[in-house]
């Protein structure tokens, strides 16, 4: 690991400011991404700040919003009794992601910016990433690539996005706050981050010193049936291969309002309006849940180690759909 | 880069001047000379060196020492009172929960968390809330009837576990 400055942030406004006038520097909260990619030597920031110590942590509700701090943890979170009522998808992405020990140390802010599992992209060693160096190639459209993207990918880069508790929050259209030395601002989490395109390096609309502060999470309606599905090689504490988070809620006998997103297949987490609109006004059916799924599954980009994906992830999404309609009756 | 922390472990403050990369877990072992917290995979994969912070069970080969200021850290040293051996502790004893030993420490301390948290009601939850301490050795069919012994201990009165 490279040597660095180790700061600990007393105040929000200060810690913005230090890494921002500095183009070395990155913030250190929970660490799971961060210190793991230092000793790969994939990071090498001459500045950490840790900001664990702002008071940026903590859950509240405003109406039909969960405004919940940056620096709360994915156990904390999963722990709210208003997400076990009203977000029971989220829930169940964020229990069904690490462990408890890496749950108790990954905040939400970065659970978000977590990196990508990519080995290519872990391995310095690996001339070829365009994520870690522009226009340098990618191994992985030839190489091992089981754990990659289909949707949002290409030959530049087929890293996934590997966060569970991201694909529910793109399916609710949660709010991301971000401070910077300008001011606030707030982006949709659903704009916030860069299909790959030819500048994989590029992961979202963050300028650097920008700090996420808070996420607003719309609630479900309190007759919404969600669920997420996720699909892996071993029962627990495995990165997803597929995954659907589904919520809906039933106007008589159709279906009024869906919320569809995938996991494990996107190079960002993936939502789905495609097939929301193929749900809406629709009675549920198997057939209807198999169109959403062609709908939610266009173009995929696939290479020899993903192309099971394409079929798995419709499944996956068709299975979530009847999960969630049965649910209903 | 240097940097001065004081960290307290299982009640004892230690004032340290250690290079700003070492993680809670080298300092533990090397700076304190306590070597139960195990160094595994060194990249939180496999549980071995799960410690609590403030209570919560956490990997500390992730953990950087100077963010531990201010945090009371447990280590699986600071289990046993006075000698006598904590009831998890005893339970992977008498239930041969281990083999080769090496994931143990972390083993129990996840463990000892597991029945704090209230997560060990059946097996099935004391497999899913225990899945990120692995055992190379296969060892698992015995911490979990060790874990459920406990477990079953409390729920006769015995809170103390």
């Amino acid at each position: 690991m490279r040597e660095f400055e180790y700061v600990r942030a007393g105040e929000v406004g200060q810690a913005v400011a230090t890494v921002t006038a500095d183009p070395d520097a990155s913030y250190l909260a929970g660490g799971t991404t961060q210190i793991d990619l230092m000793k790969d030597g994939v990071l090498e920031p001459d500045r950490l700040v840790d900001i664990t110590r702002l008071p940026l942590a903590g859950v509240a509700r405003d109406g039909d919003v969960l405004r919940v701090g940056a620096l709360t943890t994915m156990e904390e979170l999963a722990a709210d009794p208003t997400v076990t009522v009203r977000l029971p998808f989220l829930r169940e992405a964020l229990l069904l992601g690490a462990s408890v020990q890496l749950r108790n140390m990954a905040t939400i802010g970065g659970n978000l910016l977590q990196r990508t599992r990519c080995r290519y992209f872990r391995d310095p060693t690996v001339p070829a990433c365009n994520k870690r160096h522009r226009g340098s190639g990618c191994a992985a459209v030839r190489g091992v690539a089981r754990m990659h993207a289909i949707l949002g990918a290409s030959e530049h880069c087929i890293a996934v996005h590997a966060s569970d508790m991201a694909v529910p929050l793109v399916a609710l259209h949660a709010v991301v706050h971000l401070r910077g030395t300008g001011g606030e601002r707030s982006v949709p989490l659903t704009e916030f981050y860069r299909v790959p395109g030819d500048t994989p390096d590029v992961e979202n609309v963050l300028t650097h010193g920008e700090l996420i502060t808070a996420v607003d999470i719309p609630l479900l309606p309190p007759d919404a049936h969600s669920t997420y599905l996720k699909i892996r090689d071993r029962v627990s504490y495995e990165f997803a291969l597929t995954s659907a988070a589904v919520a809906l809620r039933f106007d008589g006998g159709v279906i009024g309002e869906a919320h569809v997103a995938l996991g494990g297949v996107g190079t960002i987490p993936w939502h789905a309006p495609e097939a929301e609109r193929a749900l809406r006004g629709l009675p549920p059916s198997l057939e209807v849940f198999t169109a959403a799924a062609e709908a939610a599954v266009r173009d995929p980009f696939t290479v020899e180690g993903t192309a099971f994906k394409v079929e798995l992830v419709k499944r996956t999404l068709v299975r979530a759909l009847r999960t969630a309609a049965g649910g209903a009756s | 880069m240097r940097v001065a922390v004081t960290l307290t472990v299982n009640g004892v403050d230690h004032r340290l001047d250690l290079d700003s990369r070492v993680t809670l877990l080298d300092a533990l072992r090397d700076g304190l000379g306590l070597t139960g917290t195990k160094k595994g995979c060194d990249q939180g994969a496999c549980g071995a060196c799960t410690v609590m912070a403030d209570g919560k069970r956490v990997l500390s080969c992730l953990t950087l020492a100077a963010q531990c200021e201010g945090r009371a850290i447990t280590t699986v040293e600071g289990l046993a009172a006075d000698g006598v051996l904590h009831p998890v502790q005893e339970a992977f004893v008498r239930h041969d929960a281990f083999q080769c030993g090496y994931c143990t420490s972390g083993q129990i301390m996840s463990a000892v968390c597991l029945l704090a948290e209230g997560r060990a009601g059946s097996d099935a939850e004391i497999r899913e809330f225990m899945s990120g301490n692995l055992c190379r050795c296969g060892a698992y069919p015995n911490i979990v009837k060790a874990i459920r012994e406990v477990r079953d201990r409390m729920g006769a009165g015995d809170r103390d576990a």
